[in-house]
């Protein structure tokens, strides 16, 4: 909901310090996720995921979440989802050149970084969306990536922890 | 011969409204950035195949884009047939690439879906499927025949393009009907390129049932066929690619050769021959991945040419 997106980049700091609270619940709990199986989670947490962040960021649910480098302002809602910056069709009073009644998902999005404790990460380059995670949940896909059970990174040699 | 009447410039257009036999073959283009690469795979085929079909991004991998490289070809003297897929571009980009294409001399085109991206080497690329490969045959034939993009907008002057589509022969089941091929050559379908069908059999039960519905006569079919290069390919193909018709006696004898690319051009020359006397075949088309110098080897000597300038 448009009012609500708004109300959660107004409280980008609130919204940055519960999703750290979560990522470590959820990295926390990849053990567990991977007994009962990250395949039989894949859609009750998808659903749970959709309805949370759908609310509070008009989620896409684009698999692939930035909401902490776009000052908690969702890029998938841009009309050209656009996930680096803004384009140049910004009206002068910051509203979007596709949709005048919308503020611009970017302008939103530095306002938003202003206020995190971690803002300057919307400088980090956003690699292109992934179209095959479109609807899975990327809540999943941080606790497996960061879980403990967790394989290294590519690019390194180092044994399994 | 005038091409009174043809919608392109091309030979392959010609050959078919003469009811010759026509003779395509295929070639991919390659992961390079100049076309010296491109014109050595094709260049044995000059003058041998009366088109070439360019593959668009085959295997739903990035390669040389295929709009340039059937331009290449053209330029070359090589009759491009330009395969035009839906799932990397949108409507917009589609309409402008056809008008592109045709003002860079190529004439013939083959409208097709594209290969599904969960094989490509980058499977988290976004599909496009704006519209589907039957709109764009209608939208092709729209620019040709009335000169007008789909808002209405004039095109002067039009696009001359010979238009194509893809098919796979079945063994019709009682009561099947050919509702796709129907509604590709309602659409401006002039042609059809098959997938591989070694079912010689089969192939004439199809063409059956494509009579019984009236298709044989409105649009020229040109049967998927090709010199296999072995049999571990042959088995490759009939397990992995959609609609491939080999009969297991063919794939036995390519095992039993000790030479089998040699008996897969045999066996293609054989099938030539048999296809050249069956009632509504137009001609057939040949593809053999990177075996472009094997599909002019078995041209050459299946002496379909040469029957051509004698008849």
């Amino acid at each position: 909901m448009y009012a609500v997106r708004l109300w959660s980049v107004r409280h980008a700091r609130l919204m940055e310090r519960l999703y750290e609270a979560l990522e470590r619940t959820l990295v926390a709990l990849d053990p567990a996720f991977r007994r009962i199986g990250y395949e039989r989670l894949a859609r009750p947490v998808a659903a749970v995921e959709r309805t949370v962040k759908g609310l509070l960021f008009d989620c896409k649910m684009c698999g692939r979440c930035v909401l902490s480098s776009t000052g908690m302002s969702c890029p998938m809602n841009c009309p050209k989802n656009l996930r680096n910056g803004p384009c140049g069709g910004v009206r002068a009073d910051g509203h979007c050149e596709v949709k005048p009644a919308m503020k611009c998902v970017w302008v939103q999005a530095w306002a938003g970084a202003g206020r995190m404790a971690n803002g300057g990460a919307i400088l980090d380059l956003q690699q292109p969306v992934e179209h095959s995670l479109q609807g899975s949940s990327a809540w999943l896909r941080i606790a497996r990536e960061k879980g403990a059970g967790a394989a290294p990174a590519a690019g390194t040699t180092g044994k399994p922890a | 011969m005038t091409d009174h009447g043809a919608h392109s410039h091309g030979r392959l257009e010609g050959v078919l409204r003469r009811g010759q036999f026509a003779l395509t073959a295929e070639t991919s283009p390659p992961d390079a950035a100049a076309p010296a690469p491109l014109l050595a795979r094709a260049h044995c085929l000059m003058g041998l195949a009366d088109a070439v079909n360019v593959t668009d991004g085959a295997g739903a991998r990035a390669h040389m884009g295929a709009l340039a490289a059937a331009a290449l070809l053209a330029q070359a003297a090589i009759e491009p047939v330009l395969q035009f897929t839906v799932r990397d571009r949108n409507r917009l980009a589609l309409q402008g690439d056809l008008l592109g294409a045709a003002a860079l001399g190529v004439p013939n085109i083959l409208c097709l879906h594209g290969d599904d991206l969960a094989r490509s080497d980058q499977p988290e690329a976004k599909p496009v499927y704006d519209i589907d490969s039957v709109t764009l045959m209608a939208t092709a034939r729209r620019l040709r025949d009335h000169g007008t993009l789909p808002s209405g907008r004039p095109i002067e002057p039009r696009p001359r393009l010979f238009i194509g589509a893809a098919d796979a022969p079945i063994d019709p089941p009682a009561g099947w009907r050919p509702d796709k091929l129907a509604a590709k050559v309602a659409a401006g379908a002039d042609f059809v390129q098959t997938q591989f069908c070694f079912d010689l059999p089969l192939l004439r039960r199809y063409l059956a049932a494509l009579a019984d519905h009236g298709l044989v006569g409105r649009v020229h079919i040109l049967v998927g066929i090709g010199p296999l290069a072995s049999a571990k390919a042959a088995r490759w193909m009939v397990a992995n690619l959609r609609g491939v018709h080999i009969p297991e006696p063919f794939i036995e004898r390519l095992e039993r050769s000790s030479d089998p690319r040699a008996e897969g051009r045999r066996l293609c020359i054989e099938l030539l021959q048999e296809l050249a006397e069956i009632d509504g075949v137009a001609g057939a088309h040949l593809m053999a991945p990177r075996g472009e110098a094997a599909i002019a080897e078995t041209i050459a000597e299946s002496g379909l040419l040469a029957r051509r300038s004698a008849a």
